[in-house]
C-alpha cells in the first residue's frame, strides 16, 4: 500500500483491541479489571436499585421527604453510591398535575448506578434532538398520552448533577409490600417516558 | 463549540426507536469499550470533560454514523494519542487499519470574572457567547431567559477542565425555561430545565 492510498478503517473490534493494548501497556488496566468493570456494569448498575428507592419513597413519607431534599443521601440510606463525579442527585416528583422526563441532549448522561446504563433509544440522536422541543409528541409516540392539563417538565442533564424521576404510585397497590411495589418500577418510568400502570387495570 | 453533538431542538429527526427492556450492550466489544473508558478515567489518564469534548470533536460525518460505543472509543483513543500514550501510527498498526480520531481542540478558558451568585427564584439570562472549546451550554438556551429552581454543589468548570486550564470549581444552577421562550410558537408547551454553570449566566435585566 502506498503512503498516499487511504487505508480502510479497521473493524471496531480491532480498534477496541488496539486501545486495550495501549492501556495495558501503560499498566493502566489489567484484564481482570476489564472483566470486573463489565460485571459491575451488568450486575450492579441495574434499575432494580432505583426501583427499591422509589418503593421506599412510596411507603415511607419521612424517607420520601429526605430523598426529595437530598437524593444522594437518600440513595445512600439504602446502600447505593454514585460515581465520584456525580456530586448531586435529584429525584423529580411526579404528581397528578406534573410529569417529569429526563434526557441528555449533549451526550447521554444518566444516574446509571441507580437506573442502569441508558437504553439505546435514550442515546439515539432522535431522542436527544426531539424530547426538549416536542416532549408531548415524543411521549405520545412512545405510548404515554398525557392529559393536556398535565404540565411537562423536561430535565436536560448538562452538568454532573443527575436526575431520576420519582413516578406516581399506581392505584390498586394499597397495602402492598415494598418488595412487591419495587417489582412494578421500570427504567422507562424512572426516565419518565412511561407511567406505571395500575396492576388492576393491567390484569383487567 | 457549536458542534454536531449539540442536538437539542434540531428538527427533522425520526421517531424514537423504543425498545423496552433491551440490554444496554449488544456485543462483546461494546462491553470492553465501556470498561476501558471507565478504567482510563479511574486511572487518572483523562477526566470526564476531556472525554466528552474529544467525542464532540469527531467529524460530524463520523459522529452521526457511529454508534454510542464507537463514539466513546473514538474519544478515548483520541485522548490517548493527544496525551502521548501512543502515536497514531502505532495505534493504527495495532488495529491493523485506519483509526479515525477526533479533530484537534480549540483553547480552553477559565471562569468568567464577573459571574454573580444566584438564589432559587432569581431570573437569569444565558450569556450570548460563542466559545469554540468545550462548553456545557446547549445552543438552544443561548441568550434565553429563565428562572433558577435549584443549585448544585460546585463542579470542575468544563470549559477549563477539558483543556487543562486552571479554574475554580463552580456551582451549577437548574434553570427552568419555558419552551415558548426557547422556540416561540414552534414547540410543544412545556418547561425545560438545564443545569447551567455559573459562568454562563447573568441576572436578567
Amino acid at each position: 500500500m502506498s503512503a498516499s492510498e487511504p487505508k480502510s478503517v479497521a473493524p471496531i473490534e480491532r480498534r477496541v483491541d488496539a486501545v486495550h493494548a495501549v492501556l495495558a501497556g501503560h499498566g493502566a488496566i489489567r484484564d481482570e479489571l476489564v472483566v470486573e468493570a463489565t460485571r459491575v456494569a451488568e450486575e450492579q448498575w441495574v434499575p432494580e436499585n432505583g426501583a427499591r428507592i422509589v418503593a421506599r419513597a412510596w411507603t415511607d413519607p419521612a424517607f420520601r421527604a429526605r430523598l426529595l431534599a437530598n437524593g444522594k443521601a437518600g440513595a445512600a440510606e439504602l446502600g447505593f453510591e454514585l460515581p465520584r463525579h456525580h456530586r448531586h442527585l435529584v429525584f423529580l416528583e411526579d404528581t397528578t398535575e406534573v410529569h417529569n422526563v429526563i434526557c441528555c441532549t449533549l451526550c447521554s448522561c444518566t444516574a446509571f448506578t441507580i437506573i442502569g446504563l441508558p437504553p439505546d433509544w435514550y442515546k439515539d440522536l432522535d431522542y436527544r434532538a426531539r424530547v426538549v422541543r416536542e416532549s408531548r409528541t415524543v411521549l405520545k409516540e412512545m405510548g404515554l398520552d398525557l392529559p393536556p392539563e398535565v404540565e411537562i417538565r423536561v430535565w436536560d442533564t448538562t452538568a454532573d448533577t443527575r436526575y431520576v424521576v420519582l413516578p406516581l404510585r399506581p392505584a390498586g397497590t394499597e397495602g402492598w409490600s415494598e418488595e412487591r411495589l419495587a417489582s412494578l418500577v421500570t427504567k422507562d418510568s424512572m426516565i419518565g417516558v412511561a407511567r406505571i400502570a395500575s396492576p388492576a387495570a393491567a390484569s383487567a | 463549540m457549536d458542534g454536531i453533538h449539540d442536538l437539542g431542538g434540531r428538527q427533522g429527526f425520526d421517531r424514537i426507536r423504543h425498545t423496552p427492556n433491551a440490554s444496554p450492550f449488544h456485543a462483546d466489544w461494546e462491553k470492553r469499550a465501556n470498561a476501558l473508558y471507565g478504567l482510563a478515567v479511574r486511572a487518572g489518564i483523562l477526566n470526564m470533560d476531556e472525554y466528552r469534548h474529544a467525542i464532540e470533536r469527531m467529524s460530524p460525518r463520523h459522529y452521526l454514523s457511529a454508534s454510542y460505543y464507537e463514539r466513546s472509543l473514538t474519544g478515548l483513543a483520541t485522548l490517548l494519542v493527544e496525551k502521548g500514550l501512543v502515536t497514531r501510527d502505532e495505534l493504527e498498526r495495532l488495529a491493523g487499519g485506519a483509526f479515525p480520531l477526533a479533530a484537534p481542540s480549540a483553547p480552553g478558558r477559565t471562569n468568567a470574572v464577573d459571574a454573580p451568585r444566584f438564589r432559587v427564584g432569581d431570573r437569569v439570562v444565558v450569556r450570548n457567547e460563542h466559545f469554540a472549546g468545550h462548553i456545557r451550554m446547549p445552543a438552544y438556551i443561548r441568550a434565553k431567559r429563565g428562572v433558577v429552581v435549584g443549585e448544585s454543589p460546585p463542579y470542575p468548570f468544563p470549559d477549563a477542565h477539558a483543556h487543562g486550564v486552571a479554574a475554580d470549581d463552580e456551582p451549577t444552577y437548574d434553570v427552568r425555561f419555558a419552551t415558548s421562550e426557547l422556540w416561540p410558537n414552534a414547540a410543544d408547551d412545556a418547561f425545560v430545565h438545564v443545569g447551567v454553570f455559573r459562568s454562563y449566566l447573568l441576572p436578567a435585566p
